[in-house]
């Protein structure tokens, strides 16, 4: 990481993945500190059918609480939200959610690129965004905005991703510095957030 | 044009030109959601912010455009089935037991599927006889569309299944014909429907009724639009009158929050308290 580590921990964490990212999101939500001193935003691209069952099965997963936000919700410290099925989630003016139906962007809705870019604009430098495992190019333009704003990006290393399409199309556009394994990763997010080791 | 290049000047811009100019407001629609449909509206016609406040003082009728590139109209058939099964088996049973006609209005109906959806339901319960529909949209591209019941044939896969989830008794397909890649519905269906143009933003009310359907509308409201047009609908319903809104929409913020209660959580069905 070429990239000074930030000086004062993000207010807001966006962890955002497609196919064969679900344990890497799992994983890294169960070694966050038990009082999170920022908001954690998950966005996965998942069946669109699937309208119950997702949130639990994170929680069992990572032994972590996770809601899916409701449109308009003030995005608070110490949450876990998870980006609904079928809709955008965009983070809006007064750190609010807010719900879209529109089309789906690089044929994902939710898309990383409108979560990530729109994210960048309310919380500039002061947001983490990671990428992770997937099978498009969603999250490249989103990963690029948050860099823009001076916001920290992990891409995960494509070598140990399921898919490694999706890292791989970012770290092309916005460079191989921000490549990190999932272990590097969680050990950098935990040391901003101020958990001991 | 890239996200960057619409600064939040030019759409302020934007935005104040086609209120004075044409009296819609957008001011309060939610900024993320609406700045990402203005940028959209600019790229597929290779606009810059400019370009496009040209076009609004010297092409009137380019508003109409912007509109409906502006406005998202995604919809489905029978959209969140649990809900169309709950209007089947308790609501739509319940308003039958108390009156003997009644009144549906569909805010912000888009190209009318969740009208036509209503129209079969009420048909399956034989209750279509007693029902005036009343279906709105700011956009008339989008009305006409509305009225014509006519869809693409690939869309039909999606809303058959839900029809099926959502407790359907026959087959969604013996209401329609199909016309080529067309799927044309049975106009009889929309016999009790009018389609009219009415604007959320400017309010007022236009009558009284005993369910409102206004789902995925308000999330591309702030929250002052969504509690300003709740309350219009608060005194459009009667004693007792059904609000439906979308699966993930609140009234939470809402004035009028406490005037309602729950009628059921998951499927954002509230009943206006009688007072
Ligand atoms: C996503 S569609 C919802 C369609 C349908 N209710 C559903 O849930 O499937 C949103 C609709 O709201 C309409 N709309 C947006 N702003 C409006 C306003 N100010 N007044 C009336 N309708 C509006 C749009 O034109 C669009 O057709």
């Amino acid at each position: 990481m070429s990239k000074a580590p930030q000086e004062h921990p993000p207010a807001i964490v966006l962890i955002a993945g497609s196919a064969g990212s679900f344990q890497a999101v799992c994983s890294l939500l169960s070694s966050l500190p038990g009082q999170l001193p920022v908001a954690v935003v998950v966005c996965i691209h998942r069946l669109k059918d699937v309208r119950h069952g997702f949130a639990e099965s994170v929680m069992s997963r990572s032994g972590r609480q996770a809601a899916e936000p409701v449109d308009k919700e003030v995005v608070r410290s110490g949450r876990i939200y998870l980006a609904p099925a079928n809709y955008h989630l965009y983070i809006d003016t007064g750190r609010t959610f807010s719900l879209s139906t529109e089309e789906a962007v690089n044929h994902s809705r939710p898309s990383i690129d409108l979560l990530f870019q729109s994210a960048a604009r309310v919380y500039g430098h002061s947001m983490t965004a990671i990428l992770l495992s997937g099978a498009n190019q969603d999250g490249a333009i989103g990963v690029k905005a948050v860099a823009a704003v001076g916001g920290t990006v992990y891409i995960q290393d494509p070598h140990e991703c399921e898919v490694g399409t999706m890292p791989r199309a970012a770290a092309a556009l916005l460079g191989s510095e921000y490549v990190m394994r999932l272990a590097a990763i969680q050990a950098a997010l935990n040391r901003t957030l101020g958990k001991r080791p | 044009m890239t996200s960057e290049e619409l600064s939040d000047d030019d759409l302020g811009s934007i935005i104040s030109l086609v209120r004075t100019r044409y009296g819609y407001d957008f001011s309060n629609y939610a900024h993320a959601s609406f700045r990402r449909r203005v940028i959209r509206v600019m790229e597929t016609s290779a606009l810059r912010p400019n370009d496009l406040l040209t076009k609004f003082l010297l092409e009137p009728q380019y508003v109409d455009e912007f509109l409906t590139g502006v406005t998202v109209n995604v919809t489905e058939m029978f959209r969140d089935p649990g809900l169309w099964l709950f209007l089947r088996n308790s609501l739509l049973p319940e308003i039958r037991r108390q009156a003997q006609s009644f009144s549906v209005w569909h805010a912000g109906c888009s190209s009318g599927q969740e009208v036509l959806s209503m129209a079969i339901l009420l048909r399956e319960l034989e209750m279509d006889h007693l029902v005036q529909i009343t279906a709105t949209d700011i956009d008339t591209v989008i009305l006409s569309q509305a009225r014509a019941a006519t869809y693409p044939a690939k869309q039909m896969e999606a809303n058959v299944k839900n029809y099926q989830k959502a407790g359907g008794i026959g087959s969604l397909e013996s209401y329609c014909t199909v016309e080529g890649r067309q799927v044309r519905f049975d106009q009889a269906l929309l016999s009790r429907v009018a389609f009219r143009k009415h604007d959320l933003v400017s309010g007022g009310s236009f009558g009284k009724f005993d369910l409102i359907m206004c789902r995925n509308v308000l999330i591309y409201f702030n929250q002052k639009l969504q509690n300003q047009v709740v309350t219009d609908f608060h005194g459009s319903l009667n004693p007792g009158g059904f609000l439906a809104v979308g699966a993930k929409e609140s009234l939470a913020w809402c004035d009028v929050a406490n005037r309602f209660m729950v009628l059921d959580h998951d499927e954002k069905i509230f009943r206006k308290v009688r007072e």
